[in-house]
């Protein structure tokens, strides 16, 4: 396998990490994106790298992985390209709150079964929350801290991956859009872009959440769709908010889908002072309209965590596409139905985090390598990924 | 020389001043009614109240609401373009650094330097406070 | 019977024209502004409480327009929302829905309770200006480096003097009116410094001498400024620019430098002097946000300058959004009367009134002369190409966040390949209080030189990279933001007979300039019906007010 040629379809942060590691490994790397490195998706997110989000299951099981392999990431990319203070990485921690006596119940059973999957959560006390974060509500039943929360800059983050590939020897096509595959003997040999041909032994899909239309173009359609997320951005403010902080709904609003926008409250600051305010899910296509009150949704929720924060300037909004699977899990794998097809995607909201983790596994699975991880649950031939699941709802989490 | 007012008894428009008195960081500033907070402070011969990113001191730039370099705190509402709000009597004006407080890296809650309201504020919504 | 609902955003010269012709043309009229009087930038007014007893001592043409904003803010079917801005417009799902829904926040500047409310037109007319482009060099960032509009308004509006040993700088005829305003308040201004070379200015200004011909009321008035110069013995020098300021936190010495054609300086010309405030500009920038917001095209508009973007209309003044109008600055940096010619276009049209109304062809010829003034300004006073050889690596570029030159030409020559929004990010130029309304055009413009290479291709489901790109075009509290908007209707019943266009209605507001009415006991203004809540104090009686004079006009 050294030596095989590998074209990873997405300069994003899913590709840029399966670059890096590929090229790792000592394959040969290509990566293709039609626009310029990590400005979609990539730099339209919050850089979350989080294990409290998730219950027990496979996607815990990455988040893990991805957590466990992030600073040795980085530590190398230190090394090597002298740039990895760029990624912004601040292993802050997370607080979960509740506001309600129902809500303290679910966090608790949800907390209890991450437990047992080994994600360490600390109960904080009204003494603790206090000095966690002063200007929290004192109106909550329930405060978890989470450790192991981390965030990074994405776009930043996405750029050390992508620059130690590069340094390694990976090469970079920007402002080359993918338009077909070109098969021989069953299997996809090239594609055909906008600046002609590339040949290769393996096509990595990591167009984010574009997938499922390349992946058609390509003639093996994956049931990747977009969902539209809003974050607002307050101006610089003097530091008020000093971890992760999400009202406990977080947790539903990831697995479920039954409406066409749901908002929960994510709030963090960043080093430069401002303070982002997320989040909405909405399945509005690739529709790109400002929908106000959707951000009074999203305001609402925030100032139920931090009423302090009335004051607070809003001063940008920025909205994304995660690329979401009807049944909430990643697409890391082989395509049975084109040899030489791969896909790498399908995260939600949460690639930023699960990019390191998903490269390690893709490149395992790749070399024939035991992964760290169980590997089946994210394999391309499920239902929800190949179509015929006939709605996320009914797939469960 | 500082920025000054065009004296009342030569001004060729022929104006009518009446005195208003705000304070600045708790100094008594007296301005004339009608005038922008960046015109009561400039004609009290303040060039800067700012200080920006680097600590370096910041005052009018533009003077039409673009540049967002005259911020505020008015009353206790941070981020108030001082060219675009109007000098009210009794306005209690704070000035605002977004000079690091430390060097690198987070800041926790021990040594944060603010006081911001833990408990929902008093309706009509008030903003937080301010900084040093 | 409902008449057709014609919003205007911006009560410059522009947005006032358009409103004076949607009336004229029988719509019911809001006409929004940020300020507490309409007359934008350049027709700043002095504040109501300073009473002035003279006002047109510090304006041009004070009776045309104070007769103007009387006819209009008066006029039963205008409802005029003072101190009130529009901090987000959204668009319908469907663009044959019509124009966005407008949403304003009424109340303080920056306020923190201000109240919500929103607008569906039939037709928006959005005539929100410009606002000065200054290049960045070593010092700009230093207290008493001052855009040339903060000059003025400051003088104009409200009789602050922001030194008394100063320079005037940059480029363009807006550098005049300033200087006179500073005269005429008392400073002492040591140079003026127009750094287009005497050649290009002259090649600019005199390829089509007729073209000035018909701008020969702003030809005058430029004349008039060059007079007070010349009065005051005050050297206007071509080719020579401010490249870098110094001091000890604030500015007290001025390097000027002899510049060539492309504006590289000539070594050894430099020369330092004290100063104690330097007045800059380069030209103006156009404020795209709320264009960019409500879906509109952007092209060059008549510049000829690489980069350079403004709103897309066609002769009706009709953008590519049906039902949405531009007028002003936004469409291309024509000055004042252009500015009025399209508004009135603009406004007659967005009104319902007739589009063969024959008063149209005068406007139309007014407009097309005001833009070839634009063509003819923008050649003579053409940004040189040698700017950046000014700066320093270390030279702020990013007042806001405070990026370096040498960090923003990095990133964009990143080896990475870095999406400008990846960039952005990494320098966090542009991403400060400012949201590179400031730095933006500079850091596209050395993007675009350091990478050589066009616009990125427009991805599906992302906005096109825009340093206009502001989807909250002004800030807004978290709380306000979390109350509910309320529904704003514009009007009050309005009478029957005050419906549709009255026998002998015309598009151009101000065919001949009209006398003052009552120069001597001031207008009386009675108030608007106002939106059904308390937006802002209420307004004193309005005195006459001394707008200023300039090149530009804006909404804030």
């Amino acid at each position: 396998m050294s030596g095989s040629r590998v074209a990873v379809l997405g300069a994003g942060i899913i590709g840029s990490a399966c670059a890096r590691e590929l090229v790792r490994a000592g394959l040969d790397v290509v990566v293709v994106d039609r626009g310029g490195a990590a400005g979609a998706t990539t730099s339209h997110g919050e850089g979350n790298v989080l294990v409290s989000d998730k219950g027990p299951g496979p996607e815990l099981e990455l988040a893990q992985l991805s957590r466990r392999l992030w600073p040795g990431v980085l530590a190398e990319a230190e090394e090597r390209t002298g740039s990895a203070r760029a990624a912004e990485w601040e292993p802050k921690g997370g607080i979960m709150v509740a506001t309600t006596e129902a809500g303290a119940r679910g966090l608790a059973d949800f907390a209890a079964g991450q437990r047992t999957a080994g994600v360490r959560i600390e109960e904080l006390d009204a003494d603790a929350v206090r000095s966690a974060e002063p200007h929290l509500t004192p109106h909550h039943t329930t405060a978890l801290h989470y450790p192991d929360d981390g965030q990074v800059q994405p776009a930043g983050a996405a750029q050390v991956l992508l620059g130690e590939a590069l340094a390694r020897g990976a090469r970079l096509r920007t402002g080359t859009e993918v338009l077909g595959a070109v098969r021989r003997g069953g299997r996809i040999e090239a594609v055909q872009t906008t600046g002609g041909r590339i040949e290769a032994d393996i096509f990595v899909n990591a167009a984010g959440p574009w997938a499922g239309e390349l992946s058609r173009r390509l003639g093996a359609p994956v049931e990747v769709h977009p969902r539209r997320g809003e974050v607002l951005v307050t101006a610089p403010l003097p530091p008020t908010v000093f971890h992760k902080v999400y009202d406990a709904d977080y947790v539903g609003a990831v697995g479920s889908s039954a409406e066409e926008t749901q908002t929960s409250a994510v709030v963090e600051s960043t080093r430069a002072g401002t303070i982002l305010i997320g989040s909405s899910r909405s399945r509005v296509g690739f529709d790109v309209r400002l929908r106000p009150e959707v951000l009074s949704q999203v305001a609402r929720k925030a100032l139920t965590l931090f009423p302090g924060l009335a004051g607070a300037s809003v001063m940008r909004t920025y909205g994304g596409f995660r690329p979401y699977v009807p049944d909430h899990l990643p697409v890391i794998g082989a395509d049975p139905r084109l040899p030489g097809l791969w896909h790498a995607g399908g995260h939600e909201g949460a690639g930023i985090g699960l990019s390191v983790g998903t490269a390690r596994v893709l490149c395992d699975l790749l070399l024939d390598r035991p992964t760290e991880i169980g590997a089946a649950p994210f394999r391309v031939d499920r239902p929800a990924v190949l179509g015929g699941a006939a709605d996320a709802s009914a797939q469960g989490a | 020389m500082s920025p000054r007012l065009v004296r009342r008894e030569t001004d060729a428009v022929r104006r009518t001043d009446r005195p208003i008195d705000i304070t600045v960081d708790g100094e008594p500033v007296r301005g004339i009614e009608g005038q922008s907070l960046a015109g009561v402070l400039l004609a009290s011969g303040r060039l800067a109240w700012r200080h920006g990113p680097d600590g370096a001191p910041r005052g009018v730039f533009c003077g039409i609401g673009v540049c967002f370099d005259c911020l505020l705190t008015v009353d206790g509402e941070r981020d108030v373009r001082a060219c675009r709000r109007r000098a009210r009597d009794g306005d209690e004006v704070r000035t605002q650094t977004r000079s690091p407080h430390e060097g690198e890296g987070p800041t926790t809650p021990e040594n944060s330097p603010v006081d911001i309201p833990a408990t929902p504020p008093a309706q009509p919504s008030r903003p937080q406070d301010g900084t040093s | 019977m409902t008449a057709r609902h014609t919003l205007v955003v911006g009560a410059g010269p522009g947005g006032l024209s358009a409103a004076a012709a949607a009336l004229a043309a029988g719509a019911r009229v809001t006409l929004i502004d940020s300020a507490e009087q309409p007359g934008g930038q350049y027709n700043r007014a002095l504040p109501d409480a300073y009473a002035a007893a003279r006002p047109d001592r510090v304006q041009h043409d004070w009776d045309r327009f104070d007769a103007l904003r009387r006819r209009v803010l008066t006029h039963p079917r205008c409802t005029w929302w003072s101190g009130t801005e529009v901090w987000a417009l959204e668009r319908q799902a469907h663009e044959a829905a019509g124009p966005p829904t407008v949403h304003v926040a009424h109340g303080p500047a920056d306020g923190s309770a201000r109240r919500r409310s929103t607008v569906t037109p039939d037709a928006l007319v959005l005539a929100v200006g410009a606002h000065d482009r200054v290049l960045p060099f070593p010092g700009w960032q230093l207290p008493g480096v001052f855009t040339a509009g903060a000059a003025q308004a400051m003088v104009k509006g409200e009789r602050v003097v922001l030194g008394n040993q100063v320079v005037v700088a940059g480029t363009g005829p807006f550098l005049l009116p300033v200087a006179d305003s500073l005269l005429e308040a008392g400073s002492s201004v040591i140079e003026v410094l127009e750094a287009s070379t005497r050649g290009a200015a002259a090649r600019g200004w005199l390829r089509r001498p007729w073209e000035l011909a018909a701008q020969a009321g702003k030809g005058g008035e430029l004349l008039e400024y060059g007079a007070a110069l010349a009065r005051h013995r005050v050297p206007y020098r071509f080719g020579r620019a401010v490249t870098e300021v110094r001091g000890d936190g604030r500015a007290e010495e001025a390097v000027t430098a002899r510049v060539r054609q492309d504006w590289s300086v000539v070594p050894g010309t430099e020369r330092v002097l004290p100063v104690d405030a330097v007045c800059v500009t380069h030209g103006f920038s156009p404020l795209l946000e709320l264009p960019l917001a409500a879906g509109c095209a952007l092209g060059p508009g008549p510049s000829t300058v690489p980069g350079d973007e403004f709103v897309t209309v066609d002769g009706d003044q009709h953008t590519s959004v049906r039902q949405v109008y531009a007028a002003g600055e936004i469409t291309g940096v024509a000055g004042a009367p252009a500015a009025r010619a399209e508004g009135a276009v603009a406004g007659w049209i967005a009104g319902g009134g007739d589009p063969g109304h024959p008063a149209l062809r005068a406007l139309r010829r007014k407009r097309d002369q005001g833009r070839a003034f634009a063509r003819r300004l923008a050649l003579a006073h053409a940004v040189g190409g040698a700017w950046p050889g000014w700066l320093r690596p270390e030279t702020v570029i990013c007042r806001c966040e405070g990026a370096s030159y040498a960090s923003v030409c990095r990133a964009a020559e990143g080896a990475e390949g870095a999406d400008a929004r990846a960039a952005k990010l990494g320098t966090r130029a542009g991403l400060g209080p400012c949201q590179a309304r400031v730095c933006g055009p500079t850091v596209a413009e050395l993007r675009r030189r350091a990478q050589g290479d066009g616009p990125a291709p427009p991805v599906p489901g992302l906005p096109a990279a825009s340093p206009h790109h502001r989807p909250i075009a002004q800030p807004i509290r978290l709380g306000e933001l979390a109350q509910a908007p309320l529904d704003a209707p514009p009007h009050g019943p309005v009478p029957d007979s005050d419906l549709g266009p009255g026998p002998g209605a015309h598009p151009d507001p101000d065919p001949h300039p009209d006398p003052d009415p009552a120069p001597d006991s001031g207008p009386h203004l009675p108030h608007s019906p106002q939106p059904p809540h308390p937006p802002h104090p209420p307004h004193p009686p309005h005195p006459p007010h001394p707008p200023h004079d300039g090149t530009k006009e804006k909404r804030q």
